[in-house]
């Protein structure tokens, strides 16, 4: 059981490391915005399995849980910025 | 019991890093934007689920499953938030969604 976890958040990393493609090449911000997103969201279950891992999942679920809320409360924020008049130039 | 839980576990760990995988390639692969947003928020939504799904049934009646029903529960409302949040600038912003007669790839 333990090395079928470590398979999976090696396979987690490789997944994780593909949206950064998008990333570098995104014609637009919005794209890269997008790729940032999807890899903070996927952290927080790469987060979770290390802490299955390290057998201290009470300290990593809370790592998790701020991260997901940090993630999603900056894609609010970035949206919110650039759907202003400001933004445009 | 024992090995119930183990053959749920995994068999939740690979669906959900599955949907995840979906949910990259579609990222790069798709033509658009909007397109684009579809892959993130829906599959990695439901690839975040299973996994947490399948660490609850992992950890068993614990204080522990009741923080990841927490997560659970949080994933599935702000994703899905933050890519409408992320669409609708994105459409404010100016950009066209892309279609089929105008064969210009936004790659």
């Amino acid at each position: 059981m333990e090395s079928f976890i470590i398979f999976i958040s090696i396979s987690l990393t490789i997944i994780i490391i593909i949206p950064f493609y998008r990333v570098l090449k995104g014609p637009t911000v919005f794209d890269r915005l997008l790729g940032a997103g999807a890899i903070g969201t996927k952290t927080v279950v790469l987060i979770l399995l290390l802490g299955l891992l390290f057998k201290r999942l009470e300290m990593f679920i809370d790592i998790a849980l701020a991260y997901a809320i940090l993630s999603f409360i900056s894609s609010l924020i970035v949206a919110k910025y650039f759907s202003t008049e400001k933004a445009k130039e | 019991m024992n090995e119930v839980k183990d053959i749920l576990t995994i068999l939740f760990l690979l669906l959900g890093s599955f949907f995840m995988l979906i949910g990259s390639i579609g990222v790069i692969r798709l033509p658009d934007f909007f397109t684009r947003s579809h892959a993130t928020s829906k599959s990695d939504t439901l690839g975040i689920m299973l996994i947490v799904v399948g660490l609850i049934c992992y950890e068993g009646l614990e204080l522990n499953s009741l923080k990841l029903m927490i997560i659970f529960v949080f994933i599935a409302l702000a994703n899905p938030v933050g890519s409408h949040a992320l669409a609708r600038a994105a459409f404010k912003f100016g950009i066209k969604p892309w279609f089929k007669k105008e064969e210009k790839d936004q790659d």
